[in-house]
């Protein structure tokens, strides 16, 4: 990866340019050939250096609704009620955290009534609720940077 | 599903969900595949920018594996409700803290504030929570780590089933 690789994707990691000829537009921001843009992006994409090229759609912006949800599990069943979480396609990160609260997960759903009826479903499944439903009351950061890897804790 | 999301806007945004394809005009290849013009697609696609159902269009990396290694999730004690928003803004002010929430508490579990710390190390991130524990008065907090990762997804919302793209 050179300095234009690393140009290129602090541009494309804000903003990917949503036009006809996206590749002309990266170009010709930072001074190379659109050919030269899709064959970088594309070689960034093919060694996965690039993990996706989308769009991060936002669960509230949507009208969906999502939450952290923390359960307390003893130590040997971690593994199954871990498994009888992971079973849900709206639980995106589950992990497992140093605290009485051992269990963690994310949840998104189309809305607040699916969230209840999912967590009494894992508690009454899993024989450890109840789950603690933690969503988000307000938010005072979120921030998409180079540097930091992605994190569990934050549900969208 | 609220808003109103057409099935048309439900097969555009399940082409856009996980990655675009990799061509010289990725939103003509879209409408191809989708019988639509690539006006159509660009127009959409920008329409659902404008109406925020995406944060952002781009590229997610890889993760990096050089520095910041490192990361718990700082956990709050601010009993005093009017204070929660001064504090949250203070916290969340560091660069080292990548996202910062309200959460409600309970009689166990008496943190209201959360924050993603990040760090070269474990005991970088403890230090780091320490200073922003002096910088904020804040005396009862927690610092949690991660110990195992069961499952990371990208969420689907439209189509098909989700596909893992972290370890299980």
């Amino acid at each position: 990866m050179d300095d234009t690789d690393r140009k290129i994707l602090n541009v494309i990691q804000t903003r990917f340019p949503v036009t006809a000829e996206p590749y002309e537009a990266i170009g010709a921001e930072i001074g190379i050939s659109g050919d030269d843009a899709f064959n970088r992006v594309k070689t960034l994409f093919d060694t996965g250096i690039i993990r996706r090229l989308g769009a991060s759609f936002d669960s509230r912006g949507l009208g969906w609704t999502s939450t952290l949800c923390a359960m307390s599990v003893p130590e040997e069943k971690i593994e199954s009620v871990a498994s009888v979480v992971g079973r849900y396609p709206g639980v995106t990160h589950n992990y497992q955290r140093d605290h009485k609260y051992n269990l963690w997960f994310t949840l998104i759903a189309p809305d607040e009534e699916e969230v209840d009826r999912i967590l009494r479903e894992i508690g009454r499944d899993s024989g450890h609720g109840p789950v603690r439903d933690m969503p988000m009351l307000k938010k005072f950061k979120i921030k998409v940077d180079f540097k930091f890897k992605e994190t569990g804790g934050a549900e969208d | 599903m609220k808003k109103e999301i057409t099935p048309l806007d439900e097969r555009i945004m399940a082409e856009i969900q996980i990655s675009i394809p990799m061509t010289r005009r990725p939103f003509a290849t879209i409408a191809e595949k989708l019988g639509l013009a690539e006006e159509e697609v660009i127009a959409k696609i920008r329409e659902y920018g404008a109406k925020k159902y995406y944060r952002r269009f781009g590229a997610t990396l890889r993760h990096q594996k050089a520095g910041f290694t490192a990361n718990g999730m700082g956990v709050w004690s601010v009993p005093e409700e009017t204070e929660r928003e001064r504090l949250g803004e203070l916290l969340a002010n560091r660069a080292e803290v990548s996202h910062a929430y309200e959460r409600p508490s309970f009689p166990d579990w008496p943190y209201h504030l959360f924050t993603m710390i990040h760090g070269e190390s474990e005991q970088e991130v403890l230090e780091i929570a320490k200073r922003m524990s002096e910088e904020t008065g804040i005396k009862n907090y927690g610092v949690l780590f991660s110990t195992r990762e069961f499952k990371k997804t990208s969420m689907m919302y439209f189509g098909q089933r989700p596909v893992a793209d972290g370890k299980k």
